[in-house]
């Protein structure tokens, strides 16, 4: 018996349709909302909270929890999962998220798609499990070995943790591709109002099961009824079509071609192609007090709501300073930061890291705007007065 | 053994194989194929529904048994299958699940999973084909491997002792533990199907020659004295639990150079997921009573 959505079933388990709960919960009612169907997860700080509520709920609405016995074993259980029909999802904090790196590549390699939520804390190794931070933005682009792409999405409020969560099962429905929330140890513990999106206040996709004839399906290539979609048909498990996963190089028929150049290359260049053909589209910023902005910080997550607030305090001594927040961090927005760069002075990217988004900024700005770091560590936000510095420096 | 007709191999091989995929990787000698066939003949004699059985396998050899049968597969990552399967099994509990594994994918990087899935008595049959030896990477030693074994990464002699899977199942309670040299042909068909009928977690254990990497530079290369090595180091479990209680202090000591072969543990015991299925529908009863029907 797989599991089946029963919306009303899930609304009645979460309850009210305003509460007050914190980032890490949100993330279970996220999942909950999208159809979650089994939940594997090791415990972690500052992460447990997601599995704790799952733990609690999944079973009530007819999904499976298990607690297994490492990150290693979550995602791969979430892997299995999602090839038996269910969408599947993990929770887990940097060290977790290391451990779970080769077979989040297995996961791309095989076009599996699942959801994994990243509460990110401060690092390397063991760091400070209470203290959040956002050092894992790299290891989510670059982290598992070979060619890849990442789909990640950046929530900065705990409403964001419920709605990027669903959005997090849309894209990877729609990319077959692990896709990651990147929160972080700050909006994981920190408690807002949440609204519950209704079934008419949301969409929700579905992964495009394969139908066609069983001796005609090619199971990893083009799909074979989306016209123009790189993305194959998806032949669940015990639906009779037999498909051979393997996270070796395959051709497209899924059987291992090893020592095959033009079919490592082709599939590796259609695994990045799907998502990047539609860098654009997925695209989604957040622009404050833009329009005649000369000074910005480009950021994400916990450290816009400072960085937001130090807007506001330059502005009113008279800054023209401004603020793109970065909702989906990968397939990094590419053309929206080179535009930007052409339109202002100096970029500053507030981080809670030594700096990694940063790279990728600098990266695609144009060669005469200045890009620096604004860097915080140690599992303290940056508090608005000294992102302020920061401004008025720029116009000193 | 068998009410049913067994039909000739030619018919078995159309039915099962996935015919794309060959010819196989194995080397002459070599076990492995030996383990399909049972497991073909065990599939046939029970009349399963090869569109829901999932092969799951990690990495290794016999990690790539699944490619060669037409049916589901998912060929995971070393050491994990046992993990990739407890999630194909939770998300749908209906398909039968079969893993295929090494001695190294399943007790070297992977000993963790099998430990906690044969706890957890998950429903899934594994099938361990145990060479005692890294055969796929060249012949290193193996955590199975013999005491004194050469091998690539132990040249001078292993001086590790091995690791009896079957009996670290066994001691973890799990439903069905069995253990064969493939060389035995109708024991290994029996073994699997009882594994596959037993709800909760299933080992059967292939003792499976590899002349390639691990005969070749311990004096047994020749397929032939593998197989006479094995008859002459493996005792059937009666006999040799008989010895190790009433036996003469010089029988007893003889044992350490044999391996207790046979079928070690059949219990009746309630399978995870049946459990999980119990208790979910408990839960969604208590919501239904409390909310007067969803």
């Amino acid at each position: 018996m797989t599991y089946v959505r029963d919306p009303v079933r899930i609304r009645k388990i979460l309850g009210s349709k305003k509460q007050f709960i914190m980032g890490d919960m949100a993330a279970a009612y996220g999942g909950l909302v999208a159809g979650v169907g089994f939940f594997g997860g090791y415990p972690i700080t500052p992460a447990s909270e997601v599995a704790e509520g799952m733990a609690r709920m999944l079973p009530r609405a007819g999904g499976s929890f298990i607690q297994m016995e490492d990150e290693i074993a979550s995602m791969a259980a979430i892997i299995g999962g999602a090839w038996s029909g269910a969408k599947t999802m993990t929770a887990t904090s940097g060290p977790g998220f290391s451990l779970m790196m080769e077979n989040y590549g297995y996961a791309i390699m095989t076009e599996t798609p699942c959801v994994i939520v990243n509460v990110q804390r401060t690092g390397p190794s063991t760091g400070q499990p209470t203290q959040g931070a956002q050092g894992d933005m790299m290891q989510t682009r670059w982290g598992s070995h070979g060619d890849m792409m990442a789909i990640a999405l950046c929530p900065s409020t705990v409403q964001e943790c419920l709605d990027m969560t669903i959005e997090c099962f849309n894209l990877s429905e729609k990319y077959r591709h692990p896709v990651v929330l990147l929160m972080d140890g700050e909006v994981g513990h920190l408690r807002e109002k949440v609204i519950i999106p209704d079934e008419d206040e949301m969409e929700l996709i579905e992964r495009v099961e394969a139908t066609i004839d069983k001796d005609k399906f090619i199971p990893f290539s083009e799909s074979q009824t989306q016209p123009g979609s790189k993305v194959p048909d998806f032949p669940t498990f015990g639906s009779g079509y037999h498909p051979y996963v393997t996270g070796l190089t395959h051709n497209d028929m899924g059987f291992p071609a090893t020592d095959k150049q033009p079919d490592h290359e082709r599939l590796i260049n259609r695994l990045i192609t799907k998502i990047t053909d539609d860098r654009e589209a997925l695209t989604d910023v957040e622009e404050i007090m833009m329009d005649d902005a000369e000074v910005v910080f480009v950021t994400y997550g916990a450290s816009a709501r400072p960085a937001e607030s130090a807007v506001r305090m330059a502005r009113a001594k008279g800054i023209k300073a401004g603020m793109l927040r970065l909702k989906l961090v990968w397939p990094f927005p590419e053309k929206v930061i080179y535009e930007l760069s052409k339109k202002v002075n100096k970029i500053i990217v507030p981080e809670m890291s030594l700096g990694q988004m940063v790279h990728p900024i600098r990266e695609f700005a144009a060669k005469d705007c200045e890009v620096t770091m604004a860097p915080k560590v140690g599992g303290v936000m940056h508090l608005p007065i000294e992102l302020l510095k920061y401004l008025e420096e720029a116009v000193e | 053994m068998s009410e049913k007709e067994m039909p000739d191999m030619g018919v078995l091989r159309e039915k099962y194989l996935r015919k794309g995929m060959l010819p196989t990787i194995f080397c002459n000698g070599c076990g492995h194929g030996s383990s399909l066939d049972y497991t073909f003949r065990a599939i046939e004699e029970l009349e399963l529904d090869m569109d829901k059985i999932v092969f799951a396998s990690g990495i290794g050899c016999s990690s790539r048994i699944p490619g060669y049968i037409n049916a589901d597969g998912l060929h995971t990552t070393h050491g994990r299958s046992i993990a990739f399967a407890t999630g194909v099994k939770a998300a749908n509990p209906e398909l039968d699940v079969i893993v295929f594994t090494g001695d190294g994918d399943a007790t070297g990087i992977g000993g963790n999973h099998f430990i906690h899935a044969a706890r957890r008595n998950i429903d899934i049959t594994v099938i361990l084909l145990n060479n005692f030896i890294y055969g796929m990477t060249g012949g290193q030693v193996a955590p199975t491997s013999p005491k004194g074994t050469i091998a690539t990464t132990s040249p001078h002699g292993n001086l590790e002792g091995a690791f009896d899977i079957s009996n670290l199942a066994q001691a973890l309670g799990a439903a069905y533990v069995a253990r064969w040299p493939v060389s035995y042909p109708y024991q290994p068909i029996k073994s699997i199907k009882e594994g596959i009928e037993t709800k909760g977690f299933s080992l059967i254990e292939l003792m499976s020659p590899c002349p390639t990497a691990y005969g070749r530079r311990n004096k047994l290369g020749n397929i032939q004295k593998l197989w006479e090595w094995y008859d002459d180091h493996t005792m059937l479990a009666e006999e040799y639990d008989k010895i190790n209680d009433y036996g003469t202090e010089a029988e007893k000591a003889a044992l350490e150079d044999k391996i207790k072969i046979g079928v070690f543990q059949h219990i009746k015991k309630v399978g995870f997921f049946e459990a999980y299925e119990e208790q979910i529908k408990n839960l969604m009863a208590n919501d239904d009573k409390k909310w007067g029907g969803v």
